[in-house]
């Protein structure tokens, strides 16, 4: 008994009270709602940008431990190193500014929120202030500019000498070729106009009138000494193309009508670079990604996929149409005495239109 | 321009003769009514481009997997559902088009300096209303034609936005190559012809018709940032025309300006001395000042929208009117920066390094400004507001990487990967359009007499802004792996094998990013017939157009057009009541204005 008048009294006491509050609200004036953010907009708006600048630097930190180890590996090549070593400054400054800008940028906007009645502070200018930044970018900048010409020079100076090997890269839709200058060290004289000649035989139209030409070998993967400087003479028959070697940091577009040049000196072997931790590790990662999709496709009754081995890549980086994404050849590093060998088992271009 | 000066003179407008419907709402010459036929043409070709880079990255993250969407939008282009090799090229083509130019330059810049250069300066309309329609419907044609051209049997143009000859000029090169490609070059022709009518009426305009009191130093900085883009475009423009010329000449005439010696399909083509180095030079003489004319007008957007919600002066006005200036004078001596690997002499790479990295310099001053305007500020956080911050957030991350793309030893390894996709859709996609939304959410009540649902409009950005971050910030990694851009399917080369994750996260914060944009599209749609009745001046903001009338009328003000006073920016100015000044209040006995 006593419990049900306690539970009636209950009952009773909530109905008045949300009677109450009910009347409380109608006496009130209707609050506005102008979608002008108010109070209460303000402050979860100013607590979520809080919340974003964590989720920068989170979302920073994450990248770099979860997919920190697809980035290239340490260069390849000789100029590579300096070309590391201008990135990694370049990279420490854009972080150390990504972090302060972007943290009082988002911390300004929690911490001034707007509230009723609060009044900004009125402040237009500062010359001091604005004189630092502008200098502190400015010394910044002069510093990554002078070492990046310096770098820059350093790279693209091809000079002529009689210790480089010179090769030509030739590009078509969509494949690559490799010229090599022969016995006599010269690239025989080419032009697309003789692509037709020896029925078709002449892959990259060397000119049957030159005499250096006669040697020059044509192969489709790009076999490189360690140690040596290369210099690549580009030539397109088509469209635009471009060479990209990114573990050795070269690239250059290839264009039809013109030679363009670009040269560097391989320092890791392809066989040193697969023995690497580094490259082991990725290796094994992709092995076993490509080891679960096999076995989706093996369920479908499709071919599994190939085991993955490291090889260095030459990829076209010029969209150059449909088959854009598969134009590429293999480069092979080796010590010059299995380059030499490799090299006398080649066909020359005189042997090869026989 | 005369009978427009008369205008200024007029003290009453209202003899209104009577329109049409054909008058007021098609051939329309008043420039709030045309600003309106921008946004809304800019809005749906935002559609289209947007969709386009969701069907790619579909393809991207489940590469050559059959998927119905792309069966019933492509049709016979995706045999069994599986997107055609050339169909993903044109889809990367034409949503590079189709935002660049006619979502952030027609959409954001067409809007915007229709809408706000009369009504902030203190204009009845524009100099030429008739030069302003015709720029509009010649904008209206080419996003015709562009949009015809998707429909082409052979698809349409598919050589990248920046359609580089011989790809582009040669029809067996690709399908797109072919009447795709001709479709491309007219609509941009038109586009061209549209966007110099309008800049040059927005020069005039600037020039000439400011009120009463509205000196160059007191004008809003949304102002001087259209000025100034339409300086750029008038500038650069004609030269993307010049080679939009040569390219139709060496593909119908026979002409040799950028080919040569040229073997394809089995056949020896005639073509000899022509360089396609050229065509980069002009293509990019538009292309690099076309960065910064469709993102100069977004950050004159978010000065303006920083400041006012800030309840603040914006900091350093002086030093933003000044980098406005240094950052065009500098985008027209950059281009070559897109350039380094393309065969022109290396010495040139070095004086582009020097220049490109010079743009630091004011970009920095700008990001300090704004960052500075917001402390100690009353922060109204407002959707606009909050796209604005953003825009500074995106504009800082994205600007950022120019430092490593733009010195030319950097770029070497980096040139076209999905480094650079990374970096210019944060600087200039992402922060452009959030200096789109911004200008749309705070202008809607100008525009459209109703306010938007500010809910809807938190939900819009918070969903959009962590998902920018989420698409692109990957995209660096898979640049720093070494993969180049506009490849179908990374599954050619199995040393990218182990990105296919990284592909299908980036597809899934776009595709949330995507779904996101139909909230502001339902929101804007709805608020335009449904939206709570704006008041005078929602924002409480200093600027004229908050002093005319929220019911349009033609010639923007009754009676006389109000005389300026002050600059733009008197936020809590000490020694007043309220925590804003408009511009057009006359000082106060012993008021000082501040020398900016």
């Amino acid at each position: 008994m006593t419990i049900l008048l306690t539970l009636t009294v209950l009952v009773l006491v909530a109905i008045s009270i949300w009677q109450i509050t009910k009347i409380f609200e109608l006496s009130q004036p209707k609050k506005v709602n102008t979608q002008v953010a108010d109070d209460d907009d303000n402050r979860w708006n100013g607590q979520l940008m809080f919340a974003f600048l964590i989720f920068i630097y989170g979302i920073t930190l994450f990248s770099f431990w979860k997919w920190g180890d697809v980035i290239l590996p340490k260069a390849s090549s000789e100029h590579g190193s300096e070309y590391d070593s201008l990135l990694w400054i370049s990279f420490a400054i854009i972080f150390f500014t990504q972090t302060i800008t972007q943290a009082l940028l988002h911390y300004f906007a929690y911490k001034y929120r707007g509230e009723k009645g609060k009044k900004a502070l009125f402040y237009a200018d500062n010359d001091r202030l604005e004189a630092i930044w502008t200098i502190i970018p400015v010394i910044a900048l002069a510093g990554l500019i002078l070492y990046g010409l310096y770098t820059w020079t350093d790279i693209m100076t091809v000079e002529e000498n009689e210790e480089a090997l010179v090769v030509e890269l030739y590009a078509q839709q969509f494949n690559w070729k490799a010229r090599y200058a022969g016995d006599d060290g010269v690239l025989g004289d080419a032009n697309v106009r003789f692509l037709q000649d020896f029925d078709g035989k002449n892959l990259v139209g060397i000119d049957a009138t030159d005499p250096n030409g006669f040697d020059d070998v044509v192969v489709q993967e790009l076999h490189l000494p360690v140690g040596r400087e290369v210099i690549f003479k580009m030539r397109s028959q088509d469209v635009l193309h471009s060479a990209y070697m990114p573990h050795f940091r070269a690239q250059m577009n290839c264009v039809p009508g013109m030679i363009t040049e670009f040269a560097f000196t391989p320092t890791v072997t392809t066989e040193e670079i697969r023995q690497t931790d580094e490259m082991k590790a990725k290796v094994k990662k992709i092995n076993k990604i490509r080891r679960d999709n096999s076995q989706e496709l093996i369920a479908k009754g499709e071919e599994p996929l190939e085991p993955y081995v490291f090889d260095y890549l030459l990829l076209c980086n010029k969209i150059c149409g449909a088959s854009h994404y598969n134009m590429q050849m293999k480069i092979i590093v080796e010590t010059p005495q299995e380059y030499e060998k490799w090299m006398a088992d080649q066909q020359t271009f005189a042997e090869f239109i026989q | 321009m005369s009978t427009a000066a008369a205008h200024v003179e007029e003290e009453d407008h209202g003899h209104h003769h009577k329109e049409t419907f054909i008058t007021k709402y098609v051939f329309s010459q008043d420039h709030k009514m045309i600003s309106k036929q921008y946004l809304i043409t800019g809005l749906f070709m935002g559609i289209i481009g947007i969709a386009m880079s969701l069907l790619f990255r579909l393809q991207l993250a489940w590469p050559e997997q059959p998927m119905g969407v792309m069966q019933a939008l492509l049709g016979k282009w995706a045999p069994d559902g599986v997107m055609d090799p050339n169909v993903y090229l044109a889809l990367v083509t034409i949503h590079g088009t189709i935002m660049v130019f006619f979502v952030l330059t027609a959409g954001l810049s067409g809007t915007f300096s229709n809408l706000l250069i009369p009504l902030q300066i203190g204009a009845r309309d524009m100099a030429s209303g008739l030069l302003n329609m015709i720029s509009y419907w010649l904008f209206f044609l080419s996003s015709v034609i562009m949009v015809a051209s998707l429909f082409v049997e052979a698809g349409p143009a598919a050589a990248g936005w920046t359609i580089y000859p011989p790809l582009s000029a040669l029809p067996q090169a690709q399908p797109g190559s072919g009447l795709g490609m001709t479709l491309w070059l007219v609509s941009m022709a038109i586009f061209i012809a549209s966007s110099l009518l309008g800049s040059l009426n927005y020069i005039v305009t600037v020039l000439n018709l400011r009120t009463k009191g509205m000196t160059m130093s007191r004008l809003p900085l949304t102002i001087w940032a259209f000025f100034v883009t339409a300086i750029i475009g008038v500038v650069s423009f004609p030269v993307l025309l010049s080679a939009a010329l040569l390219l139709i000449m060496d593909r119908s005439f026979g002409t040799s300006f950028f080919l040569s010696d040229i073997f394809i399909q089995g056949e020896v083509l005639h073509y000899q001395g022509g360089s396609p180095v050229l065509y980069e030079h002009l293509f990019w003489f538009l292309g690099h000042p076309e960065v910064y004319i469709v993102l100069l007008p977004a950050l004159g957007i978010t000065s303006e929208i920083i400041a006012t919600n800030s309840r603040k002066p914006i900091f350093g006005y002086r030093a933003m009117v000044a980098s406005i200036l240094a950052i065009a004078f500098l985008s027209t001596i950059v281009w070559g920066h897109h350039m380094f690997i393309s065969g022109m002499n290396p010495f040139l790479g070095s004086v582009f390094t020097f220049t490109t990295l010079l743009i630091a310099i004011p970009s920095a001053v700008k990001a300090f400004n704004y960052i500075t305007t917001l402390w100690k500020g009353n922060l109204q956080l407002n959707p606009a507001m909050l796209f604005s911050i953003g825009l500074v957030s995106t504009f800082i991350s994205g600007g950022l990487t120019g430092i490593i793309l733009g010195d030319s030893t950097l770029d070497i390894n980096v040139h076209d990967t999905y480094f650079v996709v990374a970096h210019f859709h944060l600087v200039m996609g992402i922060s452009a359009l959030y200096g789109l939304f911004a200008g749309v959410y705070h202008w809607f009540p100008k525009m459209f007499k109703r306010m938007m649902n500010k809910n809807l409009g938190y939900v819009h950005f918070w969903v959009t802004a962590i998902c920018a971050y989420g698409v692109f910030f990957p995209m660096h990694f898979i640049g720093m792996a070494g993969l180049p851009r506009r490849y179908y399917t990374n599954t050619a080369f199995p040393y990218f094998d182990d990105l296919a994750n990284i592909n299908v996260v980036i597809t899934v914060f776009a595709l949330i990013a995507g779904a996101a944009q139909l909230v502001f599209l339902y929101n804007f749609v709805h608020s335009i017939f449904y939206g709570k009745p704006a008041e005078q001046n929602p924002w409480r903001s200093n600027t004229l157009e908050w002093t005319a009338p929220v019911e349009h009328i033609h010639g923007n003000w009754e009676g006389k057009i109000p005389e300026v006073h002050r600059w733009a920016y008197d936020y809590s100015k000490p020694g007043q009541e309220e925590d804003f000044v408009p511009q057009h209040i006359p000082l106060k006995e012993g008021e000082e204005e501040l020398q900016h």
